[in-house]
């Protein structure tokens, strides 16, 4: 799982107001690399939680990204590698995503998060 | 300027719908002309277009699956007399610089519904001799490729319902479909297949229509091995796929045959997500920025301008350049803010009804799937529970059993599975992005009723029948993003899909698709014919069979 995805995933068990962002747990963090698509990023910035992001890149070991940002940025080739890296190079390869109101955790095996609900979840 | 649109003889819905689609991706923001050859069905695969340019018409073609050419339509007639004196009469301003003699050349002849020898053929290229060609021939890489095409006057053995008189047609290519594409990404050599994948054509015709293009966002609610989310990567889209299936997501069928195989096997770039979820219950985060996202005049011109109550003002108005530079800026408020100023014309801009394009929880540009319809794959969706006997009342995960626990899941009834789907690609679709999926329809004695679901942010702007068997059909339906999605879009929407559910039951036999599909069929009192006497009944003219 990319932080692009966790940056869009929320906990949706009934009753939760507030489940994004959801905590990292890091069992397994992987790096692969991806072809640099300046364009994907600057369409994807403004609909980013900037905030989410920063902290779920510090989870996993990675604590380039600034903690403010703004579309001005963008036309730094530094900052959109740094957000390359962080938004689609690291993976949660093991762990888990945990829903920061009820704690319940949502295993991520093999890079796939696992956000199916149990029966009195839903 | 009016091009002949020649198609392959198949998938007759889709043909026209593709390029339509690919006509508005690559910039024509206007609704296609069409027009029919003297002679010809609708069914026929010679079909007229009006494009505004030769490059245009060259990138439709080139980039289309069912296109098998568009050519520069130099003369056509009920005979070669005809033909003859057609073409001698078209334009020497457009024929003769395809004719000087630095250049190369090549005459094919091709027919429909009849097979023409090859001494026949040669006949005929050497009956074009008065056509004042002056290059020479190269028959492996011309620059310029001559068609000589003809229907045959009869009905009875090409397929389509009697053609009055036959027609020849002989033009210049322009481009057309390049099909190697489709043997190259058959199912056959897919590594991981599953029951329902997708055949390569359709899914390359599901891109086509949903305008995928480098850069863009592709989402599949239902992803199974990714057959879908392989053509769109094709296409350079960035894919993300979810299923509730963790089998088919995760594990595959071993390290080496899963979805990101099927992507790694033709080198396309992965999927941006893969993730096991519900399509009943979604797990994004609402709100999802709601921002207007800007990144070419395309987007603006093309899927603003024709829905939006301005658009049709803003065309007269603006040029494309002004319309591409206010763009940066947002949104409609600000061009016609600006356009105010510049015109000082504030009367008939406060007149105009300014709807706020502000409620954009937008990320994906498309959403392309092929539900479950339960015919030969079922929905299910989470929340079900088998009750152990004598127990009633919902079921409580005991806290030492969490960590493992394997949900069970509910049926997920194709009624519900859509209204959920449209409500999704409401709130996630950007504006003017698409949603393109398959629903089916039971037919009746060929008559199929069409009533599909509806959504008030959504148009649907194409439906293409594919006829699976005498009992069903699948509809590809394509549909447009106009509205934004608010709360009270939400409301009408649940009220749309009640009515829409209540009636289902009528159009799809008691919401049992399966059984109408599956079940014997009921012999008539006395009269069953016996198969033989049936083959015979059955007409040459296949229509949309083919």
């Amino acid at each position: 799982m990319r932080l692009f995805t966790h940056n869009m995933l929320s906990s949706n068990i009934k009753g939760v107001a507030n489940g994004f962002p959801l905590r990292i747990e890091v069992d397994q963090v992987v790096e692969k690399q991806v072809d640099f698509n300046p364009d994907f990023l600057k369409n994807m910035f403004p609909k980013l939680e900037w905030k989410a992001l920063v902290d779920a890149a510090r989870t996993m070991g990675y604590t380039e990204l600034p903690e403010e940002a703004d579309s001005s940025m963008l036309e730094s080739e530094e900052f959109l590698r740094k957000l390359h890296h962080a938004l689609l190079e690291l993976h949660l390869e093991e762990g888990a995503l945990v829903c920061p109101e009820t704690g319940r955790k949502f295993p991520v095996n093999k890079g796939i998060p696992n956000m199916l609900l149990h029966e009195d979840e839903v | 300027m009016w091009y002949l649109c020649v198609f392959f003889h198949r998938l007759l819905d889709y043909r026209r719908a593709e390029v339509e689609s690919l006509a508005e991706m690559l910039g024509v923001y206007s609704s296609l002309e069409w027009r029919l050859p003297e002679n010809q069905h609708p069914d026929s695969p010679f079909h007229l277009v009006n494009l505004p340019s030769e490059d245009v018409a060259r990138n439709i073609a080139n980039r289309s699956i069912l296109v098998k050419g568009i050519y520069e339509l130099w003369g056509e007639g009920s005979s070669f007399e005809q033909l003859e004196e057609a073409i001698k009469n078209y334009p020497e301003d457009r024929k003769l610089p395809y004719l000087t003699c630095e250049t190369t050349f090549k005459v094919t002849v091709d027919s429909f519904g009849k097979a023409i020898s090859f001494q026949e053929q040669n006949d005929r290229i050497k009956s074009l001799a008065f056509i004042p060609f002056k290059g020479r021939v190269n028959l492996k890489n011309p620059d310029f490729n001559f068609w000589l095409m003809e229907t045959d006057d009869y009905g009875a053995h090409n397929g389509l319902p009697p053609v009055v008189q036959k027609r020849i047609f002989f033009g210049r290519l322009v481009g057309g479909a390049d099909r190697k594409l489709l043997p190259t990404y058959q199912l056959k050599s897919r590594r991981y297949l599953g029951p329902t994948a997708m055949d390569a054509e359709m899914a390359f015709l599901m891109a086509n229509q949903a305008q995928v293009m480098p850069g863009k966002l592709v989402y599949d609610p239902f992803v199974g091995t990714g057959s879908i989310l392989v053509a769109a990567a094709h296409f350079g889209a960035m894919t993300m796929g979810a299923d509730i299936d963790i089998r088919a997501v995760r594990d595959g069928r071993g390290p080496d045959c899963n979805v990101w195989s099927n992507f790694k096997q033709y080198g396309l770039p992965l999927p941006v997500a893969l993730l096991r979820a519900d399509n009943n219950l979604p797990p994004w985060r609402p709100g999802l920025k709601e921002v207007i996202v800007f990144d070419s005049g395309y987007f603006f011109l093309n899927t603003m301008i024709p829905f939006h109550p301005l658009g049709a003002w803003l065309v007269r108005a603006l040029t494309v350049d002004e319309m591409c530079e206010g763009y940066g800026s947002g949104s409609f408020e600000c061009l016609a803010a600006s356009l105010t100023m510049r015109e000082g014309n504030t009367e008939e801009n406060n007149s105009m009804s300014l709807v706020a394009p502000t409620q954009f929880h937008c990320i994906f540009d498309a959403i392309l799937c092929d539900p479950p319809y339960g015919v030969r794959a079922g929905g299910r969706k989470s929340g079900g529970r088998k009750l152990l006997k004598g127990i009633v009342g919902p079921y409580t995960v005991p806290d030492d059993k969490r960590t493992d626990h394997i949900p069970s899941t509910a049926p997920y009834s194709l009624a519900e599975c859509v209204h959920d789907l449209l409500d999704l690609a409401a709130r996630m679709l950007v504006m003017g992005g698409r949603l393109v999926y398959f629903y089916p329809v039971l037919r009746e004695n060929d008559v199929v009723e069409n009533h599909f679901p509806e959504h008030p942010c959504f148009k649907l702007i194409a439906s293409s029948e594919q006829i699976l068997s005498s009992r069903y059909s699948r509809v590809l339906l394509t549909m447009v993003k106009t509205g934004s999605y608010t709360e009270k879009v939400a409301e009408a929407a649940i009220i749309k899909h009640q009515e829409f559910k209540e009636n289902y039951v009528k159009w799809l036999g008691d919401c049992n698709l399966h059984s109408s599909v599956f079940s014997p069929a009921h012999p008539q009192l006395g009269e069953e014919p016996d198969s033989k006497s049936c083959k015979e009944l059955k007409p040459k003219y296949r229509g949309k069979y083919v």
